[in-house]
């Protein structure tokens, strides 16, 4: 039995094998319509997230299967004080496979070590979120028709922002990969993912200027920066404006460049840029669905 | 200072000044069979100063603990009053139940019945990772 906790849990030819199932029920989604006919999937959102909630329990409805779960802490029986372990031992004993949300990191390590089903990571506090890093490589694959050789630019929140570590330790396992990382000098990536990038021998630049490495990019990741990581309202705004992607800023880029971001986000791009052909995070937000029904499927063997 | 010579036992010289107590902790050695002689602030050439721990009928001792808490130290291991061999110790992969993580996001700091698990992730920099939320021990 399998699970899935952390992205490096997958192999690069796991992953390949992942974003080929989510390809072909994108192009052929009635062929998986009873794939998971008289399963149960328990979605357990100790920590709420509406979007990849639902996201979960649309993949498994898609796949033919029902979904039992909560959608808050509040509700559930670790308000009565439940450990982790003996809610997952319980759960299982119900559905064939849980995807966990939880705001203390490494509670879905402990659902696994104890669960008789498959447990899917679905974000723990500011630790892995990694079928957001599926999500973003099944985009990057459909967009670019590869995961190798690209110069992918990260910009925003590079310190805080999970989904841009697990997402910079998922590339750098590939061939040709160049990391643009624009942030303000509070919020870079933190030390061990630039020791990851050094260690790998892999190309990165830092920098705090988001319009002069813009052209080189073939992706873009934007992240949100957020009021309460800084320590003064003055820096919060002086910063926040450089790192809004703007139709001026987009006029530097390549016509080829892809806009990637997980949602929500709030300003830092402007909605004038959505209907730029470039714009991608809407089709990435529907990439989630496709690609966690891929991965269900493939933990639940069938 | 002098202290009797070990005729069997332990000699931990070189650690460093000031950390012979949280030796003496970690190790439980107030639980030790034998006698036990801390020394601390010992003039050394090498490092300025340093402490000492002199363990008489003691033979074995938890060798991850010391390499964690003392990396740098030198093992004296004593029979017959005879100094048999010296050991340098490395970092142990993994420290289990010795310490516990910091992160108050963790899961450890409020699941009941888990090891608290640490791997070695840098051995250059010593750094130790908790197993659970990855956080760095310093
Ligand atoms: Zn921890």
């Amino acid at each position: 039995m399998r699970h899935l906790i952390d992205i490096l849990d997958l192999t690069c030819e796991e992953i390949d094998e992942l974003l080929d199932t989510a390809d072909s029920i994108i192009e052929n989604p009635a062929a998986y319509a009873t794939r998971c006919a008289g399963k149960k999937l328990a979605t357990l959102f100790f920590e709420p997230s509406t979007r990849t909630r639902l996201s979960f329990e649309a993949a498994m409805y898609e796949l033919g299967g029902h979904v039992i779960g909560f959608s808050d802490a509040a509700n559930s029986s670790s308000s009565k004080g439940e450990s982790v372990s003996d809610t997952v031992r319980v759960v299982g004993s119900y559905a064939d496979i849980i995807a966990m949300r939880h705001f203390k990191e490494g509670a879905p390590m402990v659902a696994a070590m104890k669960s008789t089903v498959p447990i899917i990571n679905a974000g723990d506090g500011g630790h892995n979120h990694p079928t957001q890093t599926l999500t973003d490589l099944l985009t990057i694959r459909r967009e670019k028709g590869r995961l190798d050789n690209l110069t992918v630019g990260f910009c925003g929140d590079l310190k805080f922002g999970r989904t841009v570590h697990s997402l910079i330790s998922a590339l750098s396992r590939y061939e040709g990969i160049r990391f643009v990382l624009v942030s303000p000098k509070e919020l870079q990536v933190p030390d061990y993912i630039k020791d990851l990038l050094t260690e790998k021998e892999l190309s990165f630049i830092e920098t705090t200027d988001l319009e002069s490495t813009l052209p080189e990019m073939d992706i873009l990741y934007m992240t949100r920066v957020q009021k309460e990581r800084f320590f003064n309202e003055e820096d919060y705004l002086r910063l926040r404006d450089s790192y809004i992607l703007t139709p001026e800023k987009m006029r530097l880029a390549k016509q080829t460049l892809s806009v990637l971001h997980p949602l929500p986000r709030v300003n830092e791009i402007s909605v004038e840029v959505d209907d730029d052909p470039r714009a991608c995070y809407f089709r990435q937000a529907k990439n989630g669905k496709f690609v966690r029904m891929a991965l269900i499927c493939k933990l639940l063997e069938v | 200072m002098k202290i009797d010579s070990i005729q069997n036992g332990i000699v931990i010289d070189h650690i460093p000044a000031g950390k012979a107590m949280q030796v003496y902790q970690y190790l439980k050695l107030d639980e030790a069979e034998g006698s036990v002689a801390l020394l601390q602030n010992v003039p050394s050439r090498k490092h300025g100063k340093k402490d000492i721990i002199k363990l008489d009928g003691v033979t074995e001792l938890d060798w991850n603990i010391l390499a964690f808490l003392a990396p740098d130290c030198t093992v004296n291991v004593i029979a017959d009053g005879n100094t048999v061999e010296k050991k340098h110790l490395k970092l142990p992969e993994t420290l289990t139940d010795v310490i516990v993580c910091k992160n108050p996001r963790c899961i450890t700091t409020v699941e009941p019945g888990l090891h608290h698990i640490f791997k070695l992730a840098n051995r250059e920099t010593g750094v130790y990772r908790c197993v659970y939320c990855e956080s760095a021990h310093n």
